[in-house]
């Protein structure tokens, strides 16, 4: 898998995104700075990192996802290749177009960061291949604003398209609002777009892919993403 | 020499926060009447904040030197060799004012100034913790103050990208009207390349890095210097304004240019802005700087050499470049979108020139700016001696299970959560141990290394017996650093105290700095960065005195690290460390019985080493299966944090015939660690501590869901969560 890991200023879980990529693929990922017109030759995969590009002051992933970088983006998801954005990945995704809906503020205004657990929707996608459908995964969140929303066809889209793939739930997969830690509709933490080759998500699987560190079951994400390039070659 | 400038009168040298016999000192050195920049630049220098004068010459008696310290105090940060080629840079400071004033600003410059202390060195930030003291929860203006400075905290952390993994949140009526807000930073850089302030080279130049300069912090340190009165929220125009993303562009940008081979020196501008760091840099160097400001990158037109002397803009840096590198560094600043400007040189001359406009702002000895600074030898006089409190005269208002329920749901032992969840602790991924334990580990980029990270002080020790205390706060940061398994290496002591000039405060202050003092020495633990600040005080009251430890522990194998939650059923527990049930100035003594009196428990440095080195030891051979040090609250708090980690309980003997029970379980007697090990290796664990008369003794075995003392009720771990995680929330908001 020949993964490539955007670099917008202010961009700051690339070095564990590229971690995670590397330890999962067995390959080192491309950096690619914000200003570049083309992605490397060959791509399979398009990330776009955690952080704070351009300090999110204006709405988060505005400026990012207006970047000289992101026509390339754009051209390489329209010819089907598989991008993911996760956190402000997810926000900037958003913003350009890529996915519908916002992530607005978290319902309780504070930023939250500790380990959620996601229910995996269905594992017939590049994304989720990985896992059971049904699965329970435990993964840390860092985010003010990921409070997914969107009007209510489009929810409703998401929903009848089965393309909703990770929602905030218990330890035992129950979905509710207890467990919805920022407020998302329908514990959205995870959704792709109407052709399947786009993922935008909250959490962060990144952080869990090692043994040593705790928990690997953010590891499903990358190695699913791995197989899949892996029979399309 | 200047147009436009002030007459100097008596009335501007006291608002300037210069003493009159100070000022005779200005007059005598340069023989004539100072400018008004140059008077601006005196009171930069010369105040308490930037020049230590009350407080240096203490500062000399603390241990600073060990085979392992690269840099000790006086640069940016400490610098301690951990092995393989890799250094890790330290230090910790106080925004306790502006805090005050503006907490969500003033907490999130501070995190910021501390971050460029670090990576001004070379070093990639790779952690943050802080200390933070409020006032009594019930006075009106805590919990908006909790809130802004935990959002600001976060705030900057968060988008500049270092995990935030453990701190110290406490709240004592003394902080009222003066909290604080202590950060630490701690960064990775390579041995062999570390980067100073000492400029070298005549005729070098000085490039302007960073954000551009505003009207914004003027005074800053001035104020950081004086006491607080009513009327201190007029003081909000000298809070500066923090902006992350600017400082993560700079971070990137410096440690870039680095790479690259193109710094001589280099200084960030944090107190006193351009003035601080450039007088540095050539005092350190041995050379004259010769600034001109009207290259200076601005924010605001009109602004006058004065301003821009003393603006504490943020997010700036100040560089010595290598000539023939300056298209390459320019081009790495330019692609990072930040300003590069070259704003002066380095001159044989020892003189520090100031020009604008045309005009000599200012020409003042260098050396002198520094060396020449006033050095007090304040009066002081020794905190009385407490009397030790009998814990047989105490009458216990509740039963044993009743205070612990009660003792765990107040805001002195509650859970933190509310505040750490704020802060991103696992960005990096290699936060090993996250907050809430003893000490926070984390693993040094690929492993196998890992850090041990803490903060500790116990203020009301400090209050009570002042060497007892210093010597206590560097003893429980080197107990939580054995606690996961560290090899305590050094510490940065951030020194908060009240007014120098009351010789009630100074002499807390040293009392507390002998007793740092010794217990750095005794426990190999040396003093490789810090800050002092003084003038804690509001309308003449002091905050209690509070010398923040910041602690940084070795682990060679991060994956060998122990932590306290209780790991399986049917595993013995056992208290190392002599009890003597020590209530003075404990926890439960003023929270449940509401006395905070008497002398608080003596710290034997020699026990603590021989205590903790046994632990580490155990932690090391793979024997303990679970690690605690017993402090704030004593022995059953300590057991209880123990079980609610992870809701394995404890089934425990009743307290020895010899000690009352509510001494043995709530007294604070130091150099005591709970250990679980498996039933197995119990016999040779006993046989190995005896031989080294290493008090141990079983006082249970874990297991079941309630922590179960015999004879006393049974508390279940449930209800003791609930009070443990809920007071806090509840608190913030608003719910009585």
């Amino acid at each position: 898998m020949k993964s490539a890991v955007l670099v917008f200023p202010g961009i700051n879980r690339e070095r564990d995104m590229a971690r995670a990529l590397r330890l999962v693929s067995g390959r080192e990922p491309a950096m690619v700075w914000h200003a570049e017109t083309s992605l490397p030759e060959g791509t399979d995969l398009v990330v776009a990192p955690g952080g704070f590009s351009y300090g999110d002051y204006l709405r988060c992933g505005a400026i990012a996802a207006r970047s000289p970088v992101m026509d390339a983006v754009r051209a390489f998801a329209s010819d089907g290749g598989l991008v993911l954005g996760v956190c402000n990945g997810f926000q900037i995704l958003c913003e350009s177009g890529l996915l519908p809906g916002i992530l607005m503020r978290n319902a309780r205004l504070r930023f939250i960061c500790h380990d959620v657990h996601l229910r995996v929707e269905r594992s017939d996608t590049p994304f989720t291949r990985g896992y059971n459908a049904g699965q329970v995964i435990r993964v840390p969140v860092a985010h003010g604003e990921g409070n997914y929303a969107a009007d209510e066809d489009t929810v409703r889209r998401l929903e009848g398209d089965g393309r909703v793939l990770y929602r905030y739930c218990s330890a035992s997969g129950e979905i509710d609002d207890t467990h919805n830690i920022n407020g998302a509709a329908q514990s959205i933490a995870g959704i792709i777009n109407e052709r399947g080759n786009v993922l935008g998500m909250m959490p962060h699987p990144e952080n869990h892919v090692e043994d040593t560190m705790g928990c690997t079951d953010g590891r499903g994400l990358f190695a699913g993403l791995v197989a899949h390039l892996e029979r399309a070659a | 020499m200047s147009r436009n400038e002030p007459p100097i009168t008596p009335e501007l040298v006291a608002s300037h926060g210069l003493k009159p016999d100070e000022y005779e000192r200005i007059l005598k050195l340069l023989g004539r009447t100072p400018t008004f920049t140059e008077l601006g630049i005196f009171s930069a220098m010369w105040n308490e904040h930037c020049s230590y004068k009350s407080s240096r010459i203490h500062l000399r008696g603390l241990p600073t030197k060990a085979p392992w310290v690269i840099q000790g105090p006086g640069e940016n940060a400490g610098v301690i060799d951990i092995g393989d080629g890799q250094a890790v840079v330290f230090k910790m400071e106080s925004h306790n004012h502006p805090s005050y004033i503006e907490p969500y600003q003033g907490a999130t410059t501070g995190v910021g100034g501390i971050l460029r202390d670090v990576f001004t060195m070379g070093a990639r930030p790779i952690a943050c913790l802080n200390a933070l003291s409020f006032g009594d929860p019930s006075h009106p203006k805590t919990r908006h103050l909790v809130s802004g400075v935990v959002a600001g905290v976060g705030g900057y952390g968060n988008s500049f990208g270092v995990p935030t993994v453990g701190g110290q949140v406490r709240f004592h009526t003394r902080y009222d009207g003066n909290i604080l807000v202590n950060a630490m930073a701690v960064g990775l850089a390579d041995a062999d390349k570390i980067f100073y302030a000492a400029a070298s080279g005549v005729n070098m130049p000085i490039v302007y890095l960073g954000s551009k300069t505003g009207r914004d912090g003027i005074h800053g340190a001035t104020m950081a210097s004086a006491e607080f009165d009513d009327d201190s929220e007029e003081k909000r125009p000298t809070v500066q304004v923090g902006d992350p993303f600017a400082e993560k562009l700079l971070l990137e940008a410096c440690l870039e240019i680095m790479a690259k081979g193109c710094v001589v020196a280099i200084q960030d501008m944090g107190a006193a802005g351009l003035t601080c760091s450039a007088v540095e840099m050539g005092a350190k160097g041995d050379l004259g700087v010769d600034l001109d400001l009207d290259s200076v990158p601005t924010r605001e037109t009109g602004m006058s050499a004065y301003e821009m002397m003393l603006s504490e803009s943020q997010e700036r840096m100040l560089m010595v470049l290598k000539p023939e590198k300056e298209k390459e560094a320019e081009a790495i600043f330019r692609k990072w979108g930040l300003d590069f400007a070259i704003v002066g040189s380095t001159t044989p001359s020892r003189r520090f020139v100031v020009r604008h406009g045309g005009d000599v702002m200012a020409d003042l000895p260098i050396k002198e700016l520094e060396s020449e600074a006033p050095l007090y030898d304040r009066p002081h006089v020794p905190s009385p001696q407490l009397p030790v409190i009998q814990a047989r005269e105490v009458a216990p208002s509740l039963t044993t299970a009743d205070a612990l329920e009660k003792l765990l749901a107040m805001p002195e032992l509650c859970s933190k959560r509310w505040v750490w969840e704020q802060y991103d602790h696992v960005i990096g991924g290699n936060t090993v141990q996250r907050p809430g334990g003893d000490a926070a580990v984390v693993r040094v980029e690929d492993g196998p290394k890992g850090l041990a990270l803490t903060v500790d002080v116990t203020p009301r020790y400090c209050e009570a017996d002042p060497f007892e205390g210093g010597k206590q706060a560097v003893a429980e940061a080197w107990r939580n650093i054995t606690a996961v398994g560290g090899r305590p290496l050094a510490i940065t002591d951030n020194l908060n105290f009240g007014n120098p000039e009351r010789p009630e405060n100074m002499g807390q202050f040293v009392g507390c700095l002998k007793g740092i003092a010794a217990a750095c020495t005794a426990l190999d633990f040396p003093v490789v960065s810090g800050n002092v600040s003084l003038y804690n005080e509001t309308n003449g009251r002091g905050i209690l005195p509070t010398p923040s430890i910041g602690g940084v522990g070795l682990l060679d194998d991060f994956t060998k690290s122990a932590s306290l939650a209780f790991k399986a059923e049917g595993h013995p527990i056992l208290l190392i460390g002599d009890t003597q049930g020590w209530l003075g100035q404990s926890v439960y003594l003023r929270d449940i019985c509401r006395r905070e009196e008497g002398a608080p428990p003596p710290v034997d440095l020699a026990a603590e080493r021989r205590n903790g080195d046994v632990v580490r030891g155990m932690i090391h051979a793979g024997t303990a299966t679970a690690v605690h040090d017993v402090s704030d609250g004593g022995l059953l708090v300590a057991l209880a944090e123990m079980a609610m980690a992870d809701g394995i309980g404890a089934v425990l003997d009743a307290a020895p015939a010899a000690i009352v029970p509510y001494a043995w379980w709530f007294g604070e007697d130091q150099a005591r660690y709970i250990v679980t090990v498996h039933e197995r290796d119990l016999l040779s664990v006993f046989t190995k501590l005896k031989a080294v008369n290493v008090p141990c003794i079983q006082i249970g075995l874990t297991g079941g869901h309630e922590i179960a003392i015999a004879g006393e009720r049974a508390v279940d771990l449930k209800v003791l969560r609930r009070g443990f995680e809920s007071w806090l929330p509840d608190y913030m908001a608003g719910k009585p």
